[in-house]
């Protein structure tokens, strides 16, 4: 059953892409062409190569190298909660105005 | 983007079939920023109830284009989204979007290189925008496309793309069809793999990109089939669809 249940979840995996609107709502700048660095494994990238989950109540952004956590999104109707333990720093473009 | 996204009223100014289930949809923006060729806007629907659902597609139309955008959509089962914009929407209606959106994959003119285009069905959207905006651009940069679709009926921009490869300079087209193939068809006819991928690649050299959009597990195959060839990562970008957005 966990084969069948993480196959399933992989045909439904999308990018970082996916997630860029989301991003971009809560950092106010494009973020899936900037770089993060995963906590775990030092695996540095854009946050568009990062592996998206969209089907569950909130969205989960994995390492394409060693498939930690990265970042955890959940919305509510009042607020965003972002759980980005597992990435070791973002970088926000400098807006200039 | 250095502006606030922000949610804005389009109006449908055209509905076109392009295949038995893909519809392109001409929205006229009234706060329009020119795109780069790949990026998506969200589509937010709202019920009398509150109720949304949200869902990205990517924009067709080249960046050149003023004021409007296409998004070509596919019509899927079950689709919140897709369904509305394919049973409901007509021109005059009015649909809240958000974008330009996205930077990664993307490419622009200017960055010039040689490209590796490969689509899996709808998957052609974001990659055709990059050929219209290489075409309105006057970017001659080698191109391939390497397009699988299911059957002949499936293929979207069919005839686009047929004039496209005859007029364009220094692009070429490839179809690959899984299920059924035109009758005295000669091309390829199964998916793609790394053998297909290395006859299409090669030509373009080793500093090509490449942009792969399709379901997960056909960018999965693709992605993996172009590392075997000797293509770097580096050198891949890669756009999965699915179901995205959700719901709130």
């Amino acid at each position: 059953m966990d084969n069948v249940q993480s196959d399933v979840n992989r045909a439904l995996m999308l990018d970082g892409n996916a997630l860029a609107g989301l991003l971009q709502e809560i950092f106010a700048v494009e973020m899936t062409a900037s770089p993060t660095e995963c906590a775990s494994c030092g695996r540095e990238g854009e946050m568009g190569t990062l592996l998206a989950f969209t089907q569950s109540p909130g969205v989960i952004l994995r390492c394409p190298a060693c498939e930690s956590v990265v970042m955890r999104v959940v919305q509510t109707t009042k607020a965003i909660y972002l759980d980005a333990r597992g990435a070791a720093y973002l970088r926000l473009e400098r807006r200039i105005s | 983007m250095k502006r606030p996204l922000s949610w804005q009223i389009a109006t449908v100014v055209d509905v076109r079939p392009e295949t038995a289930k893909v519809k392109t949809f001409t929205l006229e923006l009234p706060d329009w920023t020119p795109h780069r060729a790949g990026q998506h806007y969200d589509v937010r629907l709202t019920a009398p109830d509150g109720y949304q659902a949200q869902r990205s597609y990517s924009v067709a139309s080249e960046p050149e284009r003023n004021k409007e955008i296409d998004l070509t959509v596919e019509h899927l089962e079950d689709g919140e989204v897709s369904s509305y914009l394919h049973d409901v929407v007509i021109p005059g209606d009015q649909i809240e979007v958000r974008g330009p959106i996205g930077g990664y994959f993307v490419w622009e003119s200017a960055r010039g290189g040689s490209l590796l285009l490969i689509a899996g069905g709808s998957g052609i959207v974001p990659l055709m925008s990059m050929i219209r905006h290489r075409a309105a651009a006057g970017s001659t940069v080698p191109t391939r496309l390497l397009y699988s679709s299911r059957t002949p009926e499936d293929v979207i921009y069919y005839e686009e793309l047929q004039k496209r490869r005859a007029i364009d300079k220094g692009i070429e087209v490839f179809h690959t069809f899984t299920r059924a193939r035109p009758s005295g068809w000669t091309g390829y006819v199964r998916r793609i793999d790394h053998q297909m991928l290395r006859e299409v690649a090669e030509p373009l050299g080793e500093g090509l990109q490449a942009f792969i959009c399709g379901p997960t597990l056909f960018v999965e195959a693709a992605a993996n089939a172009l590392v075997q060839t000797g293509i770097k990562p580096e050198q891949i970008r890669t756009e999965r669809f699915g179901p995205t957005g959700g719901s709130s």
